[in-house]
């Protein structure tokens, strides 16, 4: 996957031509106080950075970050990469348990943007309100789930960390208090974890399936060529294709 | 000097003496009180508990969840078309405004561009849902002080800006009318002057406004200086919109980090004050209104024709890869940070709610103060509990 990244990136750059000076400086500046921490970075050149920095450093990077005067916090969470086992789809099969020490199997569809080795990872954003532009940092996490709090760098992020942690079960070491924030003080389990099931979508599939059944190959394309026809006759465009 | 009036002089001495000993000898205990879940001032079911010492709130906890309903979760299984209607149920007095970075987002994924004309009549309905949103705060705010009257003005003018929403979109409050690619329908006939008519009542009601409350007296006592938030502490938390340019920071996703609306094709300012007081964050808010509303008149008189929706296929799938697209809502920053494998739905969406950061300060801001002083924050940080709990 990371091959795949790096060369998509270079791919971009060079159709786009454009290089982003601003974002450059943004991630020299954060792999400048971290140093190995830095493990992949990506730049979407005028839209978006992201750095993934190694679980130690994870609070190393919030202090550079505010360092190099990205000080307003916008939002902690997390991310579950596993295929979720049931409920998606009318289709899907339902009975195919997960067993738990699937934690760390790195998953053969890839971990996104900045790329991951584990199924879970965390993600955070930050912004400069001088530079405009924003990072998201991500961090892998292994089998114990831990990781250090952001509370102390940015104190926004105590809520947003309790939320991760009752939804995923991410543990942030040094968080003042990991309470629920909004589930029942009883509520057993991690509802934004793929492998726990959304009920009502087992119980009764969705209705919303009507909408995305399966329509004949031959048809799709024969509609598809008709709503084009009709849109190109309502609106003739001089430059062709949008 | 009468004896009498010695008598009484000594004997009121001698009171406040007892009081004095009393107030130190009993060792009052702190008590707890529980500000809603049910109380006008959370703005449906917020419960702060509140931990006093006499009248001084000594700790202030934010007790949340009521209203969870999972959104994150249940986007998940949803197409993207299916999603835009959820969304719009998360801040549910600017609902419109809660669909456009959703649908930017998936855009950007797709690579997809809306015509010039869907761009510009997004940005009109998004400063309408702007306008319709804070005028009930400029009205509320003054009932929470205890005047009544300004909300009843408010719900009067709010409901022409809704009435153009919804002759436009069909909707009062969930419009659901933002498509990847562009948008549903386009303007219908004399929509524009009506629009331009309305915009004229909301600026006279915005003077009414400040008539009636920011020159009041027993306004400014009750807001100025209560509830001060500094820069620094405003950013840490994550503070956005209003409540962060009332504590002088000069930032606007509108002018700054513009994701393709048509804000930086006309002329407005960004409103700041240096006070970061409670009477701050309504001037500023009352300001956004009025230029919201100067911003619609200079958007219709721009509008480009074409059409309103651009070649997007008619089964949608997104591409692989990640976006975060934020914007600048009635109450701050609201983004959506998509992840798609090429479904026909997300792979998962985080939604990032203005409310949630304005409301996590609550603990250190409500530290200390009177407990009278707890409702008027709460109601100038301005928060919608559906924004909270999404």
């Amino acid at each position: 996957m990371s091959e795949e990244t790096a060369s998509g990136e270079t791919a971009v750059e060079e159709a786009a031509s454009a290089v982003d000076d601003a974002r450059d400086a943004a991630v020299a500046a954060i792999t400048e106080a971290l140093g190995d921490g830095v493990v992949e970075t990506h730049v979407d050149p005028g839209q978006d950075v992201w750095i993934r920095v190694a679980n130690a450093s994870w609070q190393d990077a919030a202090a550079a970050a505010k360092a190099a005067g990205y000080n307003y916090f916008s939002y902690v969470s997390a991310i579950d990469w596993m295929i979720a086992p049931e409920g998606r789809y009318e289709d899907t099969e339902f009975d195919d348990p997960i067993e738990e020490s699937e934690n760390t199997t790195k998953l053969p569809e890839g971990s996104g943007v900045a790329g991951g080795d584990t199924r879970f990872q965390v993600l955070a954003r930050v912004e400069s309100p001088t530079q405009h532009i924003g990072i998201t940092f991500k961090a892998d996490l292994a089998d114990d789930m831990t990781i250090g709090t952001w509370s102390d760098i940015f104190p926004g992020a105590d809520w947003h960390e309790r939320e991760a942690w009752e939804m995923y079960g991410v543990t942030f070491a040094g968080h003042p208090g990991l309470r629920k924030i909004y589930l029942p003080g009883d509520f057993e389990g991690n509802p934004l974890r793929k492998d726990f099931p959304l009920l009502a979508r087992t119980v009764k599939p969705w209705p919303g399936v009507v909408d995305i059944e399966e329509i004949p190959e031959q048809l799709e394309a024969q509609l598809e060529a008709e709503v084009m026809a009709a849109f190109e006759a309502e609106n003739p465009s001089p430059e062709g294709s949008a | 000097m009468t004896a009498t009036s010695e008598h009484s002089q000594a004997a009121y001495v001698a009171t406040q003496a007892a009081d004095a000993r009393i107030n130190v000898e009993l060792q009052t205990g702190d008590m707890t009180l529980n500000i809603g879940p049910q109380h006008p001032a959370t703005h449906g079911t917020l419960r702060i508990a509140a931990q006093l010492d006499g009248e001084l709130v000594i700790r202030a906890e934010p007790i949340m969840g009521y209203m969870h309903r999972g959104y994150e979760k249940l986007a998940e299984v949803r197409t993207y078309p299916q999603v835009t209607t959820l969304i719009n149920r998360i801040d549910w007095l600017g609902s419109f405004a809660n669909e456009v970075p959703f649908i930017l987002a998936a855009e950007r994924l797709m690579e997809v561009e809306a015509p010039p004309r869907a761009q510009w009549i997004r940005t009109i309905l998004f400063e309408l849902s702007r306008i319709a949103n804070v005028s009930l705060f400029l009205g509320d705010m003054g009932v929470q002080l205890g005047a009544l009257t300004p909300v009843f003005f408010a719900f009067r003018d709010r409901e022409r800006v809704l009435n153009q929403i919804e002759s436009l979109t069909g909707g009062r409050f969930h419009p659901n009318f933002d498509r990847i690619g562009g948008l549903k329908d386009d303007i219908p006939r004399g929509w524009i002057q009506e629009t331009r008519d309305v915009m004229v009542k909301m600026r006279e009601f915005c003077d009414e406004m400040e008539d009636l409350l920011v020159g009041n007296q027993i306004f400014g006592a009750r807001c100025r200086g209560v509830g001060v938030i500094p820069r620094e502490v405003a950013l840490g938390y994550g503070m956005s919109g209003a409540n962060l340019r009332a504590s002088g920071v000069d930032w606007d996703l509108r002018r700054d980090a513009n994701p393709g609306l048509a804000w930086d094709q006309i002329d407005w300012k960004v409103w700041t004050h240096p006070d970061g007081d409670s009477f701050a964050r309504y001037w500023v808010r009352l300001q956004e209104t009025r230029e919201a509303t100067h911003m619609v008149e200079k958007l219709l008189d721009g509008l480009p024709s074409g059409p309103v929706m651009a070649k997007v296929p008619r089964i949608i799938k997104v591409p692989e890869g990640e976006a975060y697209v934020s914007t600048e809502n009635p109450l701050g920053e609201m983004g959506y940070y998509i992840v798609s494998k090429g479904d026909l739905g997300p792979f998962r969406v985080k939604i990032r709610t203005p409310s949630f950061n304005n409301i996590s300060i609550v603990p250190w801001v409500c530290k200390g103060v009177y407990v009278p002083d707890v409702i008027t924050i709460l109601a100038s940080l301005y928060f919608i509990l559906g924004d909270i709990d999404r």
